[in-house]
């Protein structure tokens, strides 16, 4: 098969299921849907490997040129892809895992009525997230990088009855277009100085302008505004806690493991304007930074198990920007790699729970799940040991690594990311023990036994159980004896950048076990602590929350940023639209209009009166008008 | 000659009508009549496409004396809006078989009248000629709005026929103005008009009145306040003729007549008028955000896009006013699909009450599919028609003035916020009495919305097309103004 074709069909097979299913999504029968699905998913992988295996060793970035997407003189806007090993990793991860929620929505969904819209939605995503990975230009990332944010909001107010999960729907959709607006100008001014969008055109020319160019500052902070509105950062990261609305593969794809990483893509695509803008990466670092704290403290009080995942997952794509500001740009891929794994997992195993429980989202009516759901206890373990950076798994190795590389730019940024750690610690194993440690609290209904999950949605917890467990070796680090694997298959990509990051203190091996001692101690005090305080003691199941102490209370609503920005701009615009109508535009322009037209009318009524039908008057004002003719004549 | 045919065909057709009394028959001719002009207009994009490039002019010496031709002709400017106006009458005749307007003849007799004074208006090349036909347009217009408009109809039409007519006639005095300027022999030939000699002060009175009619029409902020009452108060058929279409008139007269002729004071005052345009978006955006009826939000919407519109063909750059181009079809296949929706609505529901409505997606997930991909269309969305207008003119604003861009692009985010909003208040949620027993769409419903869905996804994965037609007409203007 021709390459072209292959690289084609993979964002195209999903399209294809979204067409199919929309189509049909009355008549098709769900047994039909549910192979056609995954079907599509799974063939996009398939694709994606045999594109991966038969490049062999020609590891080389390839483009293809479909057609001219738009175009209007100078500029030219090709339909086309751009496959290298940045792209091939997110098309792996993007079609892997996606694959792996597909199947295991077959059983979640099974029961609900809008089972073939729900695939056709989610194949729709997935098409999206290829197209934003695949583009070879920023317009086509953008046509992405909307598609997922459609998708998102279809998905979240999924079930469209209720008009709450419709608000954050439409919470998520704003949000995204405010950052959107942003990606939009970033574009509009990397037009303007390059006079290319393509990423091939930006990146070498932009390689010989200096570092810390002012209009490469204005460009990757437009761009960076476009990723905090996807991936979820301070300030736009409020609509995420609220997607959790939607179906819960819908957070484990979409809200966790594909969409919201977007933004991470976007800087790693970007890498060479980003590494000639300083300030931008100062920036970036204490946006991540602030992000990492502000939602891994607010997770340690929520009590929603699929809360607690949401504001984790902001603050681990706050740990992902951070390693691209110290420049670790593989170190943010691979975390973004093994995030996919274990979030995904974690999602997915709270959809479990969830489903076990009759859709039973609150902890402190859980607990002791242990023993009715094996599978979904023993997978969920993992991803919390994973998440939560204790070696073997995946996350210990992508999380020092991060950590590693921010000590080596600044200690203090390595202090506030070892405190993220220790949170994230902490607030995981508290979910963990009070969902599965110690007595069941809730209450069954009789006709909705505690059960374990079907083999669709078992299975697809223990592959990503082995994922996060394993990930690790991708990139497993010459301090662990690893080579390395995922950053040199990486490095292509950004080894224009690394030039500039040289001058930095390489790390002693010493200091690097030194370090990773200290965050693997501080790591399990914090689970023993967690342990403690909600098995031993029993602690965390407060009910009468006017008993905590101010401050507490503050985190655990949040720190009121909802209701700031509620007061700060949705209260305004409303109060500015009802002023501009009622008073700008009727009491003062209409007002205006309709006086020059009464003015119109008033003078013609005035007039009317010189109009006589006198003959003699009309002859006396002719004369009269001669004269005064004459009379001015003479003067001039 | 092809020109003059599609030019009379209507007026033929609106003859042959006033015979005939029973509406069937009304209704059959007219839509037959009107998909046998869109073939016409059809054909004549294909011969000029594939034989000629010969602008397919027709010349007729009409008044020798005073240089006054009646010359009409096509060029991709041209074509582009007359295959719109061509596309969408039939769509909007089509629409009104399922209500009763009395005397249906006078009724399709002025559609036809409307699309026959649309396509003068577009095909003239003779600036007299031009405004007897753009007057033209406002007489069936009027008269559809206020023989069969709502209950406020005549106070709101007449404001509506003073306020435009006020704006034509300045623009007929700048145009006799500006032919007493032309080379000897006087003439109203727009190759004439374009060389008419003038100094900056003349040019810019010229400018003033000029933009002032278009603006009117548009409608531009601050000379909006005709639109939401007339939109709103006037038959479905009629909103989405003056919508649709009518808008596309200033417009097309800015870029037809006005950018070549006033060019140096644009480039002088035209910021005045780009900061104008560029308010009315915010304006409109944000009126639009509170809007308990349909048609007034939709109303208000129209005018920030409108904004957005003239401000992009204000800043004379090639992607803007490419992207003016296109999103002047753009706009008119989303608008009309928005009224043809809020007339579904309306017509099932028996209101149009945002609050009265919702839960529709339950009962008729059809409706509901169809009116996501319009909806998504006009707030923009990559891959659909509304994007590469949006893109194009917000780039060009950008290269003319980064700020103005930024705030233009506002509409990115309020269009979301408002159609989102009503979207979700009318087809989400629980149903309510209004709509408990709302009906899905028939099939002929479904065929009458199809063609404008699939207009706006190949509008938006294959520009190019659409972006062809105007471009060496567009580039030869930006050309000439240079």
């Amino acid at each position: 098969m021709k390459m072209e074709l292959i690289v084609a069909l993979i964002p195209l097979m999903p399209l294809l299921g979204f067409l199919v299913l929309g189509a049909g999504f009355r008549t098709i029968p769900r047994k039909i849907t549910a192979w056609v699905g995954p079907g599509v998913i799974l063939a996009s992988l398939i694709l994606a490997l045999v594109l991966f295996f038969s490049n062999g060793k020609n590891t080389g970035p390839t483009e293809y040129h479909f057609f001219t997407w738009i175009s209007a003189g100078e500029l030219r806007i090709p339909l086309g892809f751009l496959i290298d090993p940045l792209s091939l990793l997110m098309i792996f991860v993007v079609t892997g895992v996606g694959f792996i929620i597909h199947v295991y929505s077959v059983g979640y969904m099974k029961d609900d009525p809008g089972f073939n819209r729900f695939f056709a939605f989610m194949n729709l995503f997935v098409f999206s997230m290829l197209l934003l990975v695949m583009g070879n230009n920023y317009p086509v990332m953008f046509i992405g990088w909307e598609g997922v944010g459609l998708c998102s909001y279809l998905l979240i107010g999924f079930w469209f009855r209720n008009q709450e999960y419709n608000n954050a729907a439409k919470k998520a959709f704003i949000m995204n277009r405010i950052g959107d607006l942003g990606f939009l100008l970033g574009m509009f001014l990397l037009f303007t100085t390059f006079h290319t969008l393509d990423y091939h055109g930006v990146f070498s020319q932009a390689r010989s302008l200096q570092p810390g160019d002012s209009t490469l500052l204005a460009i990757t902070l437009l761009l960076f505004v476009g990723a905090v509105g996807k991936s979820a950062q301070i300030p736009l990261y409020t609509w995420l806690p609220d997607a959790m609305a939607g179906p819960t593969p819908v957070s484990a794809l979409i809200h966790a493991a594909t969409m919201v990483t977007a933004g991470v893509y976007m800087v790693a695509r970007s890498n060479i304007l980003y590494i000639l803008s300083p300030v931008t990466m100062t920036i970036i670092a204490v946006v991540a930074l602030a992000t990492i704290l502000l939602a891994a403290s607010i997770a340690v009080f929520q009590k929603d198990i699929k809360k607690i995942l949401a504001y984790s997952t902001i603050s681990q794509l706050g740990y992902m920007f951070l390693a691209l500001s110290v420049g670790a740009f593989s170190g943010a891929m691979f975390h973004l790699t093994t995030h996919a794994f274990f979030k995904a997992l974690l999602f997915l195993g709270a959809g479990s729970v969830i489903h076990a429980l009759g859709g039973e989202q609150d902890i402190r009516k859980m607990g002791g799940l242990r023993k009715a759901l094996p599978v979904t206890w023993l997978t969920f373990l993992t991803g919390t040991v994973a998440i939560s950076g204790i070696p073997p798994l995946s996350g210990f190795f992508s999380k020092d690594e991060i950590l590693m590389k921010t000590f080596g730019s600044s200690s203090l940024l390595w202090l506030f990311a070892w405190l993220g750690a220790l949170l994230t610690a902490f607030y995981m194993f508290r979910m963990f023990y009070l969902v599965f440690g110690n007595q069941f609290r809730g209450t069954t209904r009789p006709d909705h036994p505690l059960h374990e999950s079907p083999l669709t949605m078992t299975l697809p917890l223990i592959v990503l159980a082995f994922l996060s467990f394993a990930g690790g070796a991708l990139n497993m680090p010459g301090l662990f004896g690893g080579n390395q694997l995922l950053e040199h298959f990486l490095a292509p990509v950004f080894s224009r950048s690394s030039p500039a990051l040289q001058g930095e203190l390489p790390i002693s091996h010493a200091t690097e076990w030194l370090l990773t001692g200290i965050t693997l101690a501080g790591v399990l005090l914090m689970i023993f602590w967690a342990w403690r305080r909600y098995v031993v003691k029993g602690k965390g199941l407060l009910t009468d929350e006017t008993r905590r102490p101010f401050w507490v209370r503050i985190v655990a609503e949040k720190y009121r940023i909802d209701e700031l920005y509620d007061f700060l701009l949705v209260k305004p615009s409303l109060w500015l639209s009802r002023f501009l109508h009622d008073v700008v535009e009727l009491r003062i322009i209409d007002r205006m209009v309709n006086g020059i037209g009464q003015a119109a009318i008033r003078t013609g009524n005035l007039l009317r009166y010189i109009q006589t039908g006198n003959v003699g008057f009309y002859l006396f004002v002719m004369v009269l008008g001669v004269i005064l003719i004459m009379f001015f004549n003479i003067l001039i | 000659m092809l020109t003059l045919v599609l030019l009379l065909f209507p007026l033929a057709l609106l003859l042959i009508l006033l015979f005939f009394r029973e509406v069937k028959t009304l209704r059959v001719l007219a839509f037959t009549g009107t998909l046998a002009e869109l073939a016409l207009a059809i054909a004549a994009f294909v011969q000029y496409k594939t034989s000629c490039h010969c602008n397919l002019l027709f010349s007729f010496d009409w008044l020798d004396t005073l240089g006054v031709s009646l010359k009409f002709g096509m060029d991709g400017i041209t074509l582009l809006l007359v295959m719109l106006t061509a596309l969408l009458v039939p769509i909007i005749v089509f629409s009104t078989f399922s209500h009763h307007y009395s005397s249906p003849a006078s009724f399709y007799s002025l559609i036809l009248l409307m699309e026959m004074a649309l396509i003068g208006v577009f095909t003239a090349f003779d600036g007299l000629v031009f405004y007897i036909f753009w007057e033209m347009a406002l007489i069936p217009a009027w008269f559809i709005c206020a023989l069969w408009g709502g209950n406020n109809r005549i106070r709101i039409t007449f404001k509506f026929f003073i306020y435009t007519f006020a704006g034509s006639i300045l623009m007929l005095v700048a145009l006799i103005y500006l032919y007493f300027k032309t080379p000897l022999p006087h003439a109203f030939d727009f190759q004439a008009l374009y060389a008419a000699a003038l100094t900056p002060a003349e040019q810019t009175w010229i400018f003033l009145a000029f933009f002032l009619a278009f603006a009117i029409k548009i409608p531009v902020f601050p000379f909006h306040t005709w639109q939401p009452d007339t939109y709103t108060e006037s038959p479905a058929a009629g909103s989405m003729l003056l919508a649709g279409i009518m808008l596309k008139m200033g417009l097309f007269g800015m870029i037809r007549w006005m950018i070549p002729i006033c060019s140096q004071s644009i480039r002088q005052w035209g910021d005045m008028a780009i900061i104008l345009a560029i308010t009315g978006i915010v304006y409109a955006s944000l009126i639009a955000l509170r809007q308990n009826d349909l048609k007034r939000l939709i109303a208000w919407s129209s005018i920030a896009h409108a904004g957005l519109m003239a401000a992009a063909l204000l800043v004379m750059n090639l992607k803007a006013s490419q992207g003016a181009m296109i999103q002047m079809v753009a706009h008119g296949i989303n608008i009309t699909g928005l009224f043809l929706i809020t007339d579904l609505i309306q017509r099932r529901a028996g209101t149009r009450n945002i609050s009265d409505l919702g839960g529709i997606a339950l009962r008729a997930p059809r409706l509901a599919a169809f009116f996501m991909v319009i909806l998504l269309g006009s707030i923009a969305l990559p891959l659909t028609n509304g994007f590469v207008g949006e893109f194009l003119m917000l780039l060009g604003i950008f290269e003319y003035n980064a700020l103005y861009a930024a705030i233009a692009g506002l509409t990115m985010i309020f269009g979301a916020v408002y159609m989102l909003w009503m979207y979700q208040r009318v087809m989400l949620g629980k149903t309510q009495p209004a709509t408990e027993g709302f009906q899905d769409l028939t099939l002929a419903e479904m065929g009458m919305l199809l063609p404008l869905v699939i207009l706006i996804f190949w509008m938006g994965c294959y520009p190019s097309f659409f972006l062809d037609i105007p471009f060496p007409d567009v580039q030869q203007i930006l050309y000439f103004v240079k």
